[in-house]
């Protein structure tokens, strides 16, 4: 994306929500604004919306885990297809309780990869349909891609850690 | 054991020891079901991943495992003899599994073929079960990553020797029937 037109792309999203907005970086040029988690999915409906943005694709979403600042992030990359522009918003959410509200009201498309967050970062989303486990075995009471579970299976007992360099 | 042969030169399996005379040849019962149940393994293919590629290229026409009597894959578990099991299974895929094991008639029997199936493998991870023997029993181990074709033919000779030389009480027996409970099954 051309820096100036992410420049308009920000200076919309300013003009009505400038006081959600907590940080804008571009890295690898592609634009990632992190906001205020309250009003998430406000802002993706406005982006949905509005006349010229035409943010009406949502790529991905997803978790991220930052043990040292203790809090999840949700992204959400959304796609511009006319203009071939794309931007990833991110929330903070606090880890001993990460809720959010969901966007499957704006995207039915995010049904999945909501539940995909949930089932690995145990990212609850307020209003989804059937927010429960997609992936893993439902009897799991982990959420594995939170950092304090350990990788690997802690079943297995004939595991000598010196012969792996531990 | 003698070979019997054909006119056509082609060696046609083993004969099990025994009495013979003209007319007749005596030997037990036991040895004469273990010749038939050997040289005719149906066997269940459960392939996952990259020791399938393996499987298949053991089936092909040059490795070709029909010359050992398991031309005839099942792929319904009631009519099959052997589950082999080869790749990655996920926990998900355990209670799958370990299904299709109790749908099969007993006597059966299972290949592990691969690291994956037999220890988890490199997958040593939350997702992954650490060896299909926590869940089904498990009679012939094919180490591996994938196994060659003739490491995955060597394991079905083993299951071969193990079917020919099975006492026909074995799955009668309490040692057994202890050994499935174990599993959780039955």
């Amino acid at each position: 994306m051309e820096v100036s037109s992410q420049e308009k792309v920000i200076a919309t999203l300013q003009e009505k929500y400038g006081d959600e907005v907590l940080h804008v970086e571009t890295p690898y040029n592609f634009l990632t604004v992190t906001l205020k988690k309250e009003k998430i999915v406000e802002i993706v409906r406005y982006f949905y919306d509005h006349q010229d943005l035409h943010y009406q694709y949502l790529t991905t979403l997803g978790g991220i885990h930052y043990p040292d600042l203790k809090q999840i992030a949700v992204f959400y990359q959304l796609h511009n297809l006319y203009t071939n522009q794309r931007i990833r918003l991110k929330i903070y959410l606090p880890e001993e309780n990460p809720v959010t509200e969901t966007i499957t009201s704006v995207f039915a498309g995010a049904n999945w990869m909501e539940r995909e967050t949930y089932d690995f970062y145990g990212v609850i989303f307020e209003g989804h349909p059937n927010l429960k486990r997609i992936l893993n075995v439902e009897e799991m009471i982990m959420f594995p891609m939170r950092k304090e579970f350990p990788l690997e299976d802690q079943t297995r007992d004939d595991k000598n850690d010196s012969m792996f360099g531990r | 054991m003698q070979t019997v042969a054909n006119t056509s030169g082609v060696a046609m399996g083993e004969k099990p020891p025994g009495i013979e005379g003209s007319g007749f040849f005596a030997t037990s019962l036991e040895k004469v079901v273990g010749m038939a149940r050997k040289n005719s393994i149906w066997p269940l293919p459960f392939a996952t991943s990259c020791c399938g590629i393996e499987f298949m290229a053991t089936m092909g026409a040059h490795y070709d495992l029909a010359r050992f009597g398991s031309e005839r894959l099942s792929f319904s578990p009631r009519q099959a003899d052997l589950l082999m099991v080869m790749g990655t299974i996920a926990k998900k895929m355990g209670p799958v599994l370990r299904q299709v094991y109790e749908q099969m008639a007993e006597p059966r029997w299972v290949l592990s073929v691969g690291a994956c199936a037999c220890s988890g493998g490199i997958f040593d991870t939350y997702s992954v079960l650490q060896g299909i023997d926590r869940i089904i029993p498990v009679d012939v181990y094919v180490p591996g990553c994938p196994p060659r074709p003739e490491q995955i033919i060597d394991g079905v000779m083993k299951i071969q020797t193990l079917v020919e030389n099975e006492s026909l009480r074995r799955r009668d027996s309490a040692e057994y029937k202890a050994m499935l409970n174990k599993y959780g099954i039955e």
